[in-house]
């Protein structure tokens, strides 16, 4: 198998799930039950989605600097500080300590 | 169009998570070109494929096994794409009715960043915005770097190194945040979490995040930690079994 075969392939599978979606009929989608369960699955992988990103480093579980990191952005939505602020201080956090060599 | 103060927000918030999010098209575009594909490949899965955690699967495969591992690269891709597909559910009625293209563009966008940023917000032109301008912001931002990056090979080097990582786990963190005022979306936030931790070691890439969807169903339609006047819940439950497709399998397509 070339690699073009292998990356039309996989483009087009994303788009295709990407598209579902937009297949149901939105009548169906906005039915209370529907949004209601739409809404938690976000929800829930996001919240997953933030756990990986914090936590996972390929299948295992790092103790870095991301920990430290998104303690402080917490820490700074919980006081209502800008979102680009928090997001720009919690970065800062990383690669100072990165710098001073106390976490990986 | 006049934006409102909230549109204005979302735009913000989207073009601010744009940026963040394009800057890691850079270490795609090196790693990609060092994992044997070319320029061309490399901009074609940024361009179509457009969904991060897949386009990093697909070259990490590559890198390891080669051209030979096409199948294998195809299923991780698609797997770990599911997700866009029930953000997609989500997201649809956000995009709302329009023409054919305008719902393949939004379909192309439905990735985690533009999906968080929508449901961030409270109103639903905000919402709308803020989908738009996250998913048009990465779009344009990946691409762009994705191509700089292919070009450039790893002159950048491990792109960590600036705290990208946790610029991008802070970012979500924030997004989440307004949800987690409700009960029932912070205690589904939470279990989610903790299930997709636990499942990191004994997991291929992927199902932590899926399986955290399993959480959320059992919430849903349960409706467990619900917190809302009986009053209101009881019209929507007592309605539904009637308008569900299937529910009475002898009145297949009457809508009512």
């Amino acid at each position: 198998m070339t690699l073009w075969i292998t990356v039309i392939v996989a483009s087009v599978l994303s788009f295709v799930v990407k598209y579902t979606g937009y297949l149901i009929p939105q009548s169906l989608l906005e039915k209370p039950k529907f949004t209601r369960v739409t809404n938690l699955l976000t929800v829930a992988m996001l919240a997953a989605l933030v756990a990986v990103q914090t936590l996972g480093a390929g299948q295992s579980i790092a103790i870095d600097a991301r920990i430290p990191a998104v303690i402080v952005a917490a820490i700074l939505f919980s006081f209502r500080v800008p979102f680009i602020v928090v997001v720009a201080v919690a970065g800062i956090v990383a690669v100072v300590l990165r710098n001073l060599g106390w976490m990986a | 169009m006049a934006l409102s103060a909230a549109d204005k927000r979302a735009l913000r918030t989207g073009i601010s998570v744009g940026i963040a999010v394009a800057a890691y098209g850079v270490s795609f575009g090196a790693l990609s070109v060092a994992a044997g594909l070319d320029v061309w490949q490399t901009c074609f899965l940024s361009l179509v494929l457009f969904s991060g955690g897949s386009q990093f699967a697909v070259i990490g495969i590559i890198a390891s096994g080669g051209a030979a591992a096409g199948i294998p690269a195809i299923a991780s891709s698609t797997f770990l794409a599911l997700r866009n597909g029930i953000y997609s559910m989500r997201v649809a009625p956000i995009v709302g009715e329009g023409p054919w293209w305008r719902r393949i563009i939004a379909a192309q966008l439905t990735i985690d960043e533009s999906t968080a940023v929508a449901i961030a917000q409270d109103e639903k032109s905000a919402q709308k915005v803020g989908f738009w301008t996250t998913g048009i912001a990465i779009y344009i931002g990946w691409n762009l770097a994705t191509f700089a990056g292919a070009l450039l090979g790893n002159l950048v080097g491990d792109v960590n190194k600036f705290g990208l990582d946790a610029v991008a786990a802070a970012a979500f963190v924030g997004l989440l945040w307004p949800r987690l005022k409700q009960l029932q979306a912070a205690a589904v936030a939470m279990v989610a979490a903790v299930l997709a931790t636990i499942l990191i070691p004994f997991t291929p890439p992927g199902v932590p995040v899926l399986a955290a969807a399993l959480v959320a169903l059992v919430f849903g339609l349960t409706n467990w930690l619900h917190r809302e006047p009986a009053a209101q819940v009881q019209p929507d439950d007592a309605s539904e079994p009637l308008d569900t497709p299937g529910f009475h399998p002898g009145h297949e397509g009457t809508a009512s």
